[in-house]
């Protein structure tokens, strides 16, 4: 019989991980999209640069960002183990699928999707988050509202970066769009009156927090932003 | 043919030939000449196979038992589908109505490593057979038969158990995964019990069991696309899926169990 190491072996067991992850991955976005907002202030990014200082230095916040990136990487370790398992259920394929028959094709391609994600993240956090670490452990002082600017204002390489940004939030936008009520559904919280208004809320969230991302680096290359 | 609509169609038919598990298949093509609309899908299949037998030809092999759409034995993946274009039927419950004059109709078996191809369309669903005796029954007293209605059993709980009773266990659920799980199956017969108070005394060894049995045979895992509900001839619906994932939480963390 199946004990608790067995559960995270197990397909149910790795799913819960999988979802787990992915809605504290959510309560993420939830943060950082509050923060970012306050680029909208257009105050020249005084009150921006104060909620980033803070989120900078504060050890409480720097504990939590392990807790984010083990969260990050469990997502993608079961996302691959579950993929490969998934490839082996069945070697040989279909030579006609009409999947568009029963399911959308964004539930379809969550892999791709995650992995344009983990793409986008790349050029993300070495945007942003890596210069913020650098300028911290020196002691630096930095402006990260003109950081941030500058990625997006710096001639035909700030309009490529505003384009893979744009990308980037309409991946997630896609993978948000599944995976948010997946992960309900994964964790076994189903309910007669309370998943329709899950569906809900996540359909909300998967579009309005990418679209307020996007507007982030388009407004700073359109310039309402400023 | 009395109540007939009368009309005959010609249509290509692409059929997957597989000697056996271990042999590589490939398609072959039969034109199919004036089929009545009126036929079954597997009706048509019956005039070709006389036809390659008359012809001295070795028929195509597919699983087929009641034809009425209760055994769940017709296991044909017809133009990308499970079951076909149909949503909520078996293949013996589609009709050749359902094509067109000049269709090209591609038929596969299920693929999936935990239902290997025995020849051409029949697979061997055995898999499903040992994840039931794994832990899809019920103990039971013995001694004199109770009276009905004895045990009382709220009519939601009733209903639900006996919507999730109607899988035929099938496999389209399989057939039709992007990642060949078995979940809505296993989920349903997993469901059937628990809902009910005869099934409380194996409740969390069945799940137990059930699922790692599920797992030993192969299947994939669940990415909710609910591509199984949309082609369930039964309309096993994802709810399940979520009780099983609930009652398999519980039963492997808070149930204290070894
Ligand atoms: S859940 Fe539906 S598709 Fe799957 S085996 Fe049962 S009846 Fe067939
Ligand atoms: S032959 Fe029994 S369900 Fe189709």
């Amino acid at each position: 019989m199946s004990n608790s190491k067995g559960f995270l072996k197990s397909s149910i067991g790795r799913k819960f991980v999988m979802g787990l992850t992915g809605l504290f991955l959510v309560s993420f976005l939830v943060v950082h999209v509050s923060i970012n907002s306050l680029l909208f202030l257009c105050d020249g990014g005084e009150t921006f640069n104060a909620a980033a200082d803070f989120m900078a230095h504060n050890p409480v916040i720097r504990f939590l960002e392990i807790g984010l990136f083990i969260g990050l990487i469990a997502h993608i370790v079961q996302a691959l183990v579950l993929t490969l398992a998934n490839k082996k259920a069945r070697p040989q394929g279909y030579a006609q699928v009409n999947g568009a028959a029963n399911s959308t094709w964004y539930s379809r391609s969550m892999g791709l999707l995650g992995t344009l994600l983990l793409l986008f993240l790349v050029m993300h956090l070495y945007h942003f988050w890596w210069p913020t670490k650098v300028a911290v452990f020196t002691h630096n002082e930095h402006n990260t509202f003109e950081e941030i600017k500058a990625v997006f204002t710096d001639g035909t390489m700030g309009v490529i970066s505003v384009v893979l940004y744009v990308v980037g939030c309409l991946s997630l936008s896609y993978h948000l769009l599944h995976g948010f009520q997946s992960g309900f559904q994964t964790l076994g919280l189903n309910h007669k009156k309370y998943t329709p208004v899950i569906k809900k809320i996540g359909i909300i969230f998967s579009i309005i927090v990418p679209l307020v991302f996007a507007l982030m680096p388009i407004g700073f290359m359109a310039g309402f932003i400023h | 043919m009395a109540g007939s609509s009368g009309k005959n169609i010609n249509v290509t038919i692409k059929v997957w030939r597989q000697k056996n598990k271990n042999q590589k298949g490939q398609f072959e093509t039969h034109e199919m000449k004036g089929v009545s609309t009126d036929m079954s899908f597997l009706e048509m299949f019956d005039v070709l196979n006389e036809r390659l037998i008359t012809e001295g030809k070795d028929p195509v092999a597919f699983d087929h038992d009641c034809r009425e759409g209760i055994c769940g034995m017709c296991s044909m993946y017809i133009n990308g589908r499970p079951h076909g274009p149909k949503q909520g039927v078996t293949t013996c419950q589609l009709h050749m109505r359902s094509f067109k004059d000049g269709d090209i109709i591609v038929v596969e078996p299920w693929r999936s490593a935990a239902f290997p191809v025995i020849k051409d369309l029949a697979v061997d669903r055995s898999s499903f057979d040992r994840i039931m005796a794994a832990g899809g029954f019920v103990s039971v007293n013995t001694g004199n038969a109770k009276d009905a209605n004895n045990i009382l059993i709220p009519k939601d709980d009733a209903d639900e158990a006996f919507n999730a009773a109607a899988c035929i266990g099938c496999g389209a659920c399989v057939a039709a995964c992007k990642n060949a799980s078995a979940m809505l199956f296993v989920s349903a017969k997993v469901s059937q019990l628990a809902l009910l108070p005869q099934g409380q005394v194996e409740r969390e060894e069945r799940v137990l069991n059930m699922v790692k049995q599920m797992d030993a045979e192969g299947f994939g895992n669940c990415t909710n696309t609910g591509a199984c509900e949309a082609e369930c001839p039964k309309g096993i619906s994802l709810e399940n899926i979520a009780r099983m994932n609930r009652e398999y939480i519980h039963a492997s963390t808070i149930a204290n169990r070894k």
